[in-house]
């Protein structure tokens, strides 16, 4: 009998308190009338069964009982059904979205096998913490270095693809043989490179990427073994990669053998190597940082001219994210939960007050016999359908907004595009329905546990809820003065990063190098005293297409051939680093194998990013390229300025180059401000989305303001009517609600202000020289904070002015 | 909950359980164990009603106002103070009517297909 009871607790607690009794004296009845073992075990499976089913059948009938009064009463109150949705909706959408970007980006393990032992190498010098390996030592290093499985190396590459279809300039990577199998990575069709691809002098072989099999080649499985022309020369196709296989970058679309030629091992400064390894499964990344250092160290005494102080370093690969990318991700994931903690404090007010609203008809109904269980499992389901609607409405939300954050993940990071998935949503859900129940249910049940239809009578609100719906509006207005303000900086940096990226930008940008330099006679090749420069080739006219102003001397002309006196042109910077004071036309410097004469000086671009000073600069004329020892430098861009629109010039640009030698594929061709635009656009979607939230949080804010000050009004009519009896004026009344509302903005301005100050501060260098204490963007947003405060207590204002003292103080 | 009578037709068709039960409560007012008895003598066995789905459906009766519980007693010699009695209320007893034409429409209907024994 006692395990009979012991079932019904299958049941609610309203049925079982009701007629538990009754069940278990039928029980017992039908228990006497039974005789034998058989049908008594008989008699338990039914009874186990029964209860079972008409258990789980009363739970239902009763949460449909519950769903259609929740749908009556939330239809009753559209506005607080419509708000609390979109509340919820807003801060789970943004943190389901933001989270999805940030796990792909910066938590999950990279998609190759055993991500955690990838390590990347570099040199470093005292000036460069990650400098390119050159052959010579990579070749080193490999030989003399036991803390890895596998060494492998890559380079960029940008090539054109012709013999199929349209001539196609395709972004990718050259690689060594061991660089797939290090990874893990299987092709989806094919083979991949041997040692013998990469042998000096072998027939040519490349892969290709899942997305280009597709769009160029319709996805035929007959590739393989076709011959295409790259650069125009011959290569096999022998491989496809799989769907999820992006390395180095995401849009690496191609992948060729990297060959060295025995010429490629005369230099040790000649450094274009990146360098990945797998650390053996017994190796730490420090015993492998000390092994490193311990060859460095050794090629530094071998080679004291060439390697002198130079050493290595050894990241993992899942850290090579540069930091401003892991800054700015940091800075969307800290606005996201803003806005959902600021979401979720909205609708805890919400809820609060209606909760609060609701005293009276919760007293009412438990006075009418229901039981406390049966009024807390109604609330539960209110709470949870709200929950729910808000959270299915933010994931649908999150998913549209999906796309547009993926952009956010830089293309430099071998990892696919995100797509939301299951943990997300559970995580959504879970974060909805707590928020729900939280807010929802216990405010309430607080209420119905003290409840009686006298308290009910009196809608008094109690102190601590009070300060608790306080605190959270304080708390809004706080966290939309940081967003505001982080917001505001970014949007005031946004010049200086458009005109910095804009002379950032030159085509030839990514085909330049760092060359030692030194001046003067002194010829030994020093770096690390980092006398190094950027290295460009240009064609006549070349600064002036592309607006960088000539200071002194003269442009390279069409007479400085490979005949004649190797000349360059130096930037400022250089001028200032090597001639401080000194008039450097004429002089000579030694830089990339030969003695260069200084004909000009131009202006400094950056070309390494807002972070860093500009570095020195040097450009050659592209007469003067030795020939066969650095052609990658080579131009290969041309940049046209014209006043003629695009569609008339780019047609006339077509003709000309297919005049000059119609084999030659165009590619690529983009007006400089497309350029630009590409460049600075994650730039200015990053702003966008940030400003997004600023917004959210600021309307938020307003709401919960509004909310609170409104539900203070009607709490205090009867205290307005009386004053109002009593011979209060106008501008009393005004001022009482005002002031309460002034109160709590000006807490929330006074928080947030000093919040925002650290959070400028905290992505400084995203902000291009802009104080993180910009008194614009500080003044803007107090000053919009306040207006919204004011704004959000106008309508609470009106309507207390607007109480009439007869009624009011009748309804005492 | 239901301030005002709501109409018979609503309540059609009846679960055959409630119908039954209504059927049990016809003549007199019945504690639980004795609706079940009195369903599965008025079957003869064919409608076995459990514990469970009989206070189901007694708990939405009541809410319905199918039946109310009654308060007054047999001799206390025959009564266990633990049961508790039901009693038909006049919207029950129309509901139940309302069934048996709904389902005897329904036989003549059957009839006339030939589905069903009798006259058509």
């Amino acid at each position: 009998m006692r395990f009979y009871r012991a079932l019904l607790h299958l049941y609610p607690k309203s049925f079982r308190s009701e007629y538990g009794n009754e069940l278990c004296s039928l029980f017992g009845q039908q228990w006497r009338d039974t005789s034998g073992p058989a049908a008594s075990l008989l008699l338990w499976i039914r009874t186990f069964l029964e209860i079972l089913f008409n258990a789980f059948a009363v739970h239902w009938d009763l949460l449909r009982q519950d769903l259609r009064y929740t749908a009556r009463t939330l239809s009753r109150s559209p506005g607080f059904a419509i708000v609390a949705v979109l509340v919820a909706a807003l801060g789970i959408g943004a943190g389901t979205a933001v989270f999805t970007v940030t796990d792909h980006a910066l938590i999950r393990p990279l998609p190759f096998a055993a991500p955690d032992r990838l390590v990347a190498l570099w040199e470093t010098t005292p000036g460069y913490s990650r400098m390119e390996l050159s052959p010579l030592n990579y070749r080193d290093w490999k030989a003399r270095s036991a803390s890895f499985e596998s060494i492998a190396a890559h380079r960029g590459l940008s090539v054109n693809l012709s013999g199929q279809g349209e001539p196609e300039r395709l972004e990718g990577s050259a690689i060594t043989a061991e660089l797939l199998p290090l990874l893990g990575v299987r092709p989806a069709i094919g083979r991949i490179f041997t040692a013998e691809d990469d042998r000096d002098g072998a027939p040519g072989t490349l892969l290709l990427s899942y997305g280009l099999w597709q769009a160029a080649f319709g996805g035929d499985q007959g590739v393989l073994g076709r011959k295409v022309l790259l650069d125009g020369v011959p290569a096999t196709i022998i491989g496809v990669m799989p769907r999820n296989f992006h390395f180095p970058r995401r849009d690496a679309e191609i992948w060729t053998p990297m060959r060295f030629a025995p010429a490629g091992f005369q230099d040790r400064n000649d450094n274009y190597l990146n360098v990945v390894a797998r650390l053996k499964p017994a190796v730490t990344l420090k015993q492998a940082r000390e092994e490193m250092r311990l060859i460095t160290a050794q090629l530094s005494r071998e080679y004291p001219k060439e390697n002198a102080r130079h050493g290595a370093a050894v990241n993992l690969l899942r850290d090579e994210i540069s930091r401003q990318s892991r800054l700015l991700l940091a800075a969307l994931f800290g606005a996201a939960l803003c806005v959902l903690l600021i979401s979720c404090s909205n609708l805890a007010n919400l809820l609060l007050a209606r909760a609060l609203a609701r005293q009276r008809e919760i007293a009412v109904r438990s006075s009418l016999g229901a039981g406390r269980e049966r009024l807390v499992r109604q609330l539960l389901t209110e709470s949870s359908v709200l929950a729910l609607l808000g959270g299915a409405v933010g994931v649908l939300a999150a998913y549209a907004a999906l796309p547009l954050l993926a952009r956010l993940v830089p293309q430099s990071m071998p990892v696919p595009e995100p797509s939301i998935d299951l943990r997300v949503l559970l995580s959504s859900l879970v974060f909805t329905v707590i928020t729900g129940i939280g807010f929802g249910v216990i405010p309430a049940l607080r209420g119905a546990s003290s409840t009686s239809l006298q308290e009910g009578a009196r809608t008094g609100a109690g102190v601590r809820t009070q300060r608790l719906r306080s605190t959270l509006v304080i708390t809004e207005v706080a966290v939309s003065v940081v967003l505001l303000v982080s917001a505001g900086l970014l949007i005031r940096a946004l010049p200086g990063v458009q005109s910095a990226s804009y002379i950032s930008f030159l085509p030839m940008t990514v085909r330049g190098g760092i060359w030692p330099v030194s001046v003067d006679g002194n010829t030994q090749l020093d770096r690390s005293e980092n006398h190094t420069a950027c290295l460009r080739y240009v064609t006549p006219s070349f600064f002036e297409t592309l607006g960088i102003p000539l200071r002194s001397g003269r442009d390279v002309s069409d007479s400085d051939t490979a005949s004649s006196t190797p000349v360059a042109v130096v930037s400022e910077s250089f001028v200032k680093r090597y001639w401080p004071g000194q008039n450097p036309l004429g002089r000579h410097f030694n830089f990339a194998f030969q003695e260069r004469t200084v004909i000009g000086v131009v202006g400094d671009v950056r070309v390494r990013g807002l972070e860093g000073p500009s570095e020195p600069q040097v450009y050659l004329s592209h007469m003067q390229v030795p020939d066969n020892t650095i052609t990658w430098y080579a131009p290969k861009d041309l940049v046209i300025r014209s006043s003629v629109d695009d569609a008339t010039l780019l047609p006339a640009v077509h003709a000309i180059i297919r005049n000059a030698d119609p084999a030659l594929p165009i590619s690529e061709v983009r007006s400089m401000a497309d350029l630009v635009a590409e460049d600075t656009g994650p730039r200015r979607l990053q702003l966008r989305v940030l400003g997004a939230f600023a917004i959210s949080a600021f309307l938020l804010a307003g709401i919960g303001i509004h909310g609170l000050l409104s539900f203070a009004v009607s709490q205090r009519s009867r205290e307005i009517g009386v004053r109002i009896a009593l011979g209060a004026q106008s501008g009393d009344i005004l001022s009482l609600v005002l002031r309460q509302s002034l109160i709590l903005a000006a807490a929330g301005v006074a928080l947030g202000t000093g919040l925002g100050y650290s959070a400028g501060r905290a992505m400084q260098s995203l902000l291009a020289g802009v104080s993180p204490a910009d008194a614009t963007a500080f003044l803007a947003s107090i000053t919009i904070v306040l207006l919204m405060a004011l704004f959000g207590s106008l309508v609470p204002a009106l309507r207390a002015l607007r109480v009439d003292p007869t009624t009011a103080i009748r309804a005492e | 909950m239901a301030t005002s009578e709501p109409p018979v037709d609503s309540f059609l068709p009846l679960p055959p359980a409630t119908f039954h039960i209504l059927m049990a409560l016809a003549a007199e007012d019945r504690h639980g164990y004795a609706i079940i008895q009195d369903v599965a003598a008025r079957s003869e066995g064919a409608m076995r009603l459990s514990a469970g789905t009989l206070y189901r459906s007694i708990q939405r009766m009541l809410d319905q106002g199918l039946i109310t519980e009654t308060s007054e007693r047999p001799a206390p010699e025959f009564d266990d103070e633990r049961r508790r009695y039901y009693r038909i209320t006049p919207l029950g007893t129309s509901v139940a009517r309302a069934e048996s034409l709904r389902l005897a429409q329904l036989l003549s209907l059957a009839r006339a297909s030939g589905f069903a024994p009798g006259r058509a």
